[in-house]
Order: C-alpha cells, then structure tokens, then sequence
C-alpha cells in the first residue's frame, strides 16, 4: 500500500462528494456532500505532508477542521431556517437568485 | 440759394470729377434741407411702426396716416430735389453722413445717404407714384377687414425701398434690399388665408433670395479685394484695386441678384405668381419700384461692369432674353394681371439690356424705367379697376366692350396702352425707342452685337404691340362676354370711384407727357450725367430714321393683328387648344416645370435621402447598439437559472479548467 493509493482514494472521495453535492436536492445530503470533499481534501494535504515529511500539510488539515466545524454549525442553521421557512430542504426551491 | 454749409470732408470734391466717368465719392454735406433728407425714410417707417403697434385701434383712421407719410417723403423728396438742381451739375453728388454704423479693426463703415440725380430720380419716382397708390388703395382695399395692416406694409415697403436707392454703401443697399423682399413676401401674401397666395408669397421670396445670396457674394469679393463696401471706394476706379477676372466675378453675382429681384431670366418664375397680391401692390411694387430694383444695381455699379466687359456682355444676353421671354408669355396669357406681369418682365428686360450696354444705355434704361413705373402702374391700377368693377373677374375672354362703361379706366388704360407701345408722342416712344436705337449702336467694335441685339430689340417691340394691344381690346372692345347668371352670377360693370380714379388719370397725364418733356433737349439724360458719365453717342449700324420708321412699322403691324384677332373677330369665351407655343406660353414656357425638374425635385430627393441616412445609418448606428446590448444580455440570462448546484457545477468545471490550465501551462 503505497501513498498513491491514499490519493487516488482521496479523488475518488472529493469525487464522490462533488456529485453529490451537484446531483442531490435534499440540503442535507448536499452538505454531507460538501464534507465529504472536505474531508478528501484533508487525506490528501495528509498524504502530501507524509511524502514530503513535513508537517504543514497536517496543519493546514485542522485548519480545514475547523472551519469546516464553522461552516457546519452556520450551515445547518441556515438550513433549518429555509426549512421552517419553506417546509422543505430541497435546495431547488431556494431560487430567489432567478428573477 | 447756397445758404446750406457744404462741408468738404476728406472726401474727393465733386467739382474735381471729371464727367467723362462715375462719380465715384461725392461731397459730404450737412445742414439746411439735407439734414431732414433722413426723414424720407424715417416718415414711412414710423407710419408703418405705429400702423402695426397700434393694430386694430388705428382701424379708422390708419390707412390716411399712410397716405401722409408717403406724401410726406414726397415732399422731402421734391424739396432734396429743388434744392440739388440749384446746384452746377458737377457738384449734384453729395453725401449725408449719419453716423459709424460698423467699426471693426480694419473694417470702418458710415451709414449715409447718397443723394445724387440717379437716386434723387428713384426717391421722386417712387413716393410720386407710391403716393397716388396710396390713396388709390384707400377706395380699393375699403372692403378689407385689414386695410390698415395693408397700408402698414405700404409703408414699410416705400421706406425700404428708400433705403436701397439712398444707401451710399452696398451694405445699407442691402438692408434695404432686404426689407423691401419682406415687404412683397408681406403684401403678396397679404391674403395668406387662401394657400395658393401664401404659396406665391414663398415662391417669391425663395427666387430672391437666391438672387440675395448673388449680391452676399459679391460683397464678400468687394471686401476680400477692396476692404470696403462703401460706393466711394469700391467705384472709384475698381479696375485698378482688381483683377479683370475678379470685377467679371463681382458683376456676374450684382446681376444674379437683379435677376432675383427683377425677375429677370432665370430667377423670373416669381412674378407671375406675385399677381395673387392686391392690385395696387402689383402696381406698386411688382411692376413701377420693386422689380426694377436690379436695374438700379446695375446702374449704380456701372464703374464695376465697365470694367469687365465679359460680365457686360451676359447683363445684355440675360436683358435680350427675358425681354422676349416675356413678350412671347405675355401673348397666351388670359389672366389680365399675369399678362400685365409679363410685360413687366419684358420692359425690365428692355432695361437691363440698356444698363448692360454702358454708359451709353445707362441713362435710358433708367428714363425708361421712369416712364415704365408711369404707364405700367397706371394701366395696373386700371386693371385693378377692371376688376374692382366686375366683382374681382381676372380673365380677359370675360371682359370685353368695356369702354362704355367704365370710360375714365378706357381713357387712361388707353394712354398707358399707346406709351407701352412707343407711339409718338407717348412716353414710351421716348424711352423704349432710345434703347432700341442704343442697341443698334456696335460695342468696341463688334457689330454682330449690334445687330443681334438690335434685331432683338426690335421684334421685342413688336411682339409687346401685339400683346398689349390683344390686352386693351380683349378688355374694352370687342363684344361682352360678362359672366351671365348661368355662370354663376351676372356682372354690372361700373366706373370706380374718384379716389381711384384720380391717380389712374394722374399717372395717365405722365404716361402721355413726361417722355417728350423729360427728353427735350436732352434733359433727363443730362441730369443723370454726373451718376451716368457722358457718353459719345456712337453711330447705330442703321441710320436712325430709319430706325424710328422700322420700330414703329412692326408696332403697327403687332397692333393691327391683334385688333383684327380680338376687335373684329369673336373672342371665345373658352380658350382654344392653341400652337404648341400658345400651349406653352400659357405655362411659361415651362419655367415651372424646368425649375422643378432641374432644382426642385434634386432638392426633395436630395433630402429625402438624407432623412434616409438618417435613419439607416445614424439612428440605426444607435439603436443597432442597444439591441446588441439587450439580446447579449438575454443571451447572458439563460446563463443564470437561480439553481445553487448549476452555480456550484459551474465554479467546478471552471476550477478544474483552470487547473488543466495550470497544469499544461507549467509542463
């Protein structure tokens, strides 16, 4: 098992999450789309610090940590909010955007 | 009687001028009569100002202000006049400064007044015979709701036209020149209620000024070579401050504009349709002062056109041309104020033609324009009597034996008739007679002029016997052919009152005398000498009795035709088909037409076009752009489906472009 396979499973993860994130309209699932990259992303800064023998890789992998806890703790709330609002988390009915 | 102060002010003094040429700067004078010369064109211009101000409230009384003011400049006019002929004949040019009218760097202009015999000979000729068409139009215009607005523009019309002949410079002529071109578009148009008028009045005021653009240029070519405007300086030997070619440039733009205001060919259209204005204005203004106007240009730069022999040569064609012009449009005529406009533009003719021979016709072609503006006014206001008494009717084949009704319109119509024609002792006899002899007499030499346009000249007088004669007979003689109450309503010829008559008989009296007194002894001719210069009277190619004897041979047989045309035999009542001529002199010979196809439709095409362009390619520029703008946007919005994943796919698919990028670019 050698660090390629750590990144090839990582594309494939980021993959993963890509098109759930661009197929899925549930809000929920789209989001745990948005971590799964996340979280591929961070195996692969993880792999690279490895094969450099560094460790800036693993410390911009807790950055990526933390702000992904931020980002769900505004993101489910904005998702409760559209749903008590809508009664819906499909994120096709939010599209204020189009006139 | 020299109690007025001559004051010599810098300028050439008159007594230093030789005869033998234009007097190009007179003596500058001020005091006694000369100081109230101002008033011959200040009294009818602030009878007009007060006429127009006042409006309705001068209603009653306002037609005999204008009366006054033009028999007021009359009087001026008389006394300039007395007190001018006490003076020696080299000392009859003076000068009135009134004033620096422009100051400009370089540029220094007076106005002034020019009173000389040539402009003192326009001053008594037109508030004599603008006086008595005054007071002719107080019986005529009785009727009109507006007579006081008439008698405004009477007055405006004689202080322009006093304008233009007393300017001493060709800036001051042109306000006048001007001012009188308002004053017929005006008076032209003075029922602009009925469209056909307004539309003469235009046309009219179009041709002029088409022949005003010719006198702008000629000033613009004046200051470009000389650096004044002023006669004193531009006629004082003009050929040695420019070239030949420039002063023939010069004098071909001083006659386009005579053409325009002396409906002279090929500005000549206008004055047929002028005839829509009231008689007494046709009169006034389109037959004895307005129209010969051009004349008095071409007469009065006589210094000009001396020096440019080729510019002279065209002055006598155009004069020979319209003069039969004329002539053969006034033969098909119906309308007796149209044909009375033709033989208008044909007398002109004949006085242009004069002017254009030199100093040798200067002179006659002004004392036949003198006794023109006599007879032609006079037999005018007698067809404005016609007309008066038979309720405005203008067709000729609709009159006829009308002498016995109206007697005092025969009678005078009738002198008018026989001084057009040239038969002795009538005025005409005198004038016209002296410019066909002139015209007999060869220029530098060139003997095909003289019998060219002596032979012109001559057939004129024929052709003017015929038509005048057909004119007078159609009208007086021959049976009636009055409108009956089948036609509409039925006519009661009647003699117009005395207010009327009086200045026809008046003006009957000069068409009778003034040529023989005027000629004898060379008198007018003489008193025009310090303006014309004296000229040695050349001998003509044919001995001059014989002359005399040709020119009244062919009036006699123009005359006797057409009495046996329209006396004896029966005019019919509707016109006949006619000769292609006749057809196509009842159209003016296609001057309309011509006009229209050569200027006028170009024209409308030419803006046509540009409104095209217009809209295709400026605005279409324009609005091209918007367009472009909006379905680019359109296109752009499809773009944009308010979906979050399209927005996050697109991000994707750019960042993974971008990285390809990224990636081929570094390896």
């Amino acid at each position: 098992m050698t660090l390629t396979h750590y990144l090839v499973l990582s594309g494939i993860l980021f993959s993963v999450g890509a098109a759930t994130v661009l197929l899925r309209r549930n809000a929920i699932i789209a989001f745990m789309g948005v971590e799964l990259m996340l979280n591929a992303t961070n195996l692969s800064l993880v792999t690279f610090s490895r094969m450099h023998g560094e460790l800036t890789g693993q410390v911009l992998a807790f950055f990526v940590m933390v702000v992904a806890a931020a980002e769900v703790v505004v993101g489910l709330a904005i998702i409760v909010a559209i749903f008590r609002t809508r009664r819906s988390a499909s994120i096709d009915d939010v599209n204020l955007l189009k006139s | 009687m020299h109690t007025l102060t001559s004051v010599v002010d810098g300028l050439v003094p008159a007594a230093t001028l030789a005869t033998d040429t234009l007097s190009p700067a007179g003596e500058t004078v001020s005091g006694g009569i000369f100081s109230v010369a101002p008033l011959l064109v200040g009294l009818p211009l602030a009878s007009a100002a007060i006429l127009l101000l006042l409006g309705r409230r001068a209603d009653t009384w306002g037609h005999w202000l204008g009366v006054l003011a033009s028999a007021g400049a009359f009087v001026v006019g008389l006394l300039t006049f007395l007190r001018i002929l006490d003076r020696p004949a080299d000392e009859r040019v003076l000068d009135v400064h009134l004033g620096t009218w422009i100051d400009a760097g370089a540029f220094h202009l007076d106005a002034g007044m020019r009173l000389d015999p040539l402009s003192l000979t326009f001053v008594l000729l037109v508030t004599f015979v603008g006086t008595l068409i005054h007071v002719y139009s107080v019986a005529y215009m009785e009727h009109d709701a507006d007579r006081r607005r008439f008698f405004a523009y009477l007055n405006l019309f004689v202080a322009a036209m006093l304008v233009l002949v007393l300017a001493n410079s060709f800036l001051l002529l042109f306000v006048g020149w001007e001012g009188v071109g308002l004053a017929s578009y005006l008076l032209i148009g003075f029922w602009n209620h009925h469209m056909p008028y307004a539309v003469a009045a235009k046309k009219a005021f179009v041709a002029n000024r088409v022949g005003d653009l010719g006198l702008l240029i000629a000033m613009g070519l004046m200051f470009a070579h000389f650096g004044a405007l002023d006669f004193a300086t531009v006629l004082d030997d003009p050929a040695a401050h420019a070239s030949e070619g420039t002063l023939t440039a010069i004098g071909l733009m001083l006659l386009l504009a005579a053409c325009g205001k002396s409906a002279q060919f090929p500005l000549q259209s206008w004055l047929g349709d002028a005839m829509a204005g009231p008689t007494p204005v046709s009169a006034l203004i389109h037959a004895a002062t307005m129209v010969t106007a051009g004349v008095y240009l071409i007469v009065r730069s006589g210094a000009v056109f001396e020096a440019a022999p080729d510019a002279q040569l065209v002055v006598v064609i155009i004069g020979a041309i319209t003069l039969l012009f004329g002539a053969i449009v006034g033969c098909a005529k119906d309308d007796i104020k149209k044909a009375l406009a033709a033989s208008t533009m044909s007398q002109i003719g004949y006085m242009v033609l004069a002017a254009g021979l030199g100093p040798v016709g200067y002179a006659f072609a002004i004392f036949h324009l003198v006794t023109h503006g006599f007879f032609k006014a006079g037999m005018f206001l007698g067809a404005g009597s016609v007309m008066h008494g038979m309720d405005d009717q203008v067709d000729m084949r609709r009159f006829g034996g009308l002498a016995r009704y109206m007697k005092i319109t025969w009678i005078t119509f009738m002198m008018g008739w026989l001084a057009i024609l040239g038969i002795p002792p009538f005025a005409g006899f005198f004038s016209k007679d002296k410019i066909i002899e002139a015209a007999f007499i060869p220029t530098d030499g060139a003997q095909w002029r003289a019998w060219v346009f002596g032979t012109v000249a001559l057939l004129g007088a024929g052709i003017t016997a015929f038509y005048m004669s057909r004119l007078f007979f159609m009208t007086f003689e021959g049976e009636r052919r009055w409108t009956t109450k089948r036609d509409g309503s039925e006519q009661h010829p009647h003699e117009s009152p005395a207010l009327m008559t009086w200045p026809m008989i008046i003006l009957a009296v000069g068409s009778v005398g003034l040529g023989l007194v005027l000629s004898l002894g060379g008198r007018f001719v003489g008193w025009l000498e310090p303006v014309t210069g004296h000229a040695e009277h050349g001998e003509p190619v044919l001995p001059e009795w014989l002359l005399i004897a040709l020119t009244l041979a062919v009036v006699v047989v123009g005359l006797v035709v057409a009495w046996r045309r329209y006396a004896v035999s029966t005019v019919p009542v509707v016109p006949p088909l006619g000769t292609a001529l006749t057809r196509a002199a009842r159209v003016d010979l296609y001057q309309d037409a011509v006009n229209d196809a050569v200027l006028v439709e170009p024209g409308q095409h030419l803006t046509r076009s540009l409104v095209y362009a217009d809209h295709a390619v400026v605005d279409g520029g324009v609005k091209g752009l918007a367009h472009s703008t909006v379905g680019l946007g359109s296109l752009l919005r499809r773009a944009q489906t308010g979906y979050v994943r399209t927005y996050a796919a697109t991000m994707l698919g750019g960042l993974v472009v971008l990285l390809v990028v990224v990636l081929v670019v570094q390896s």
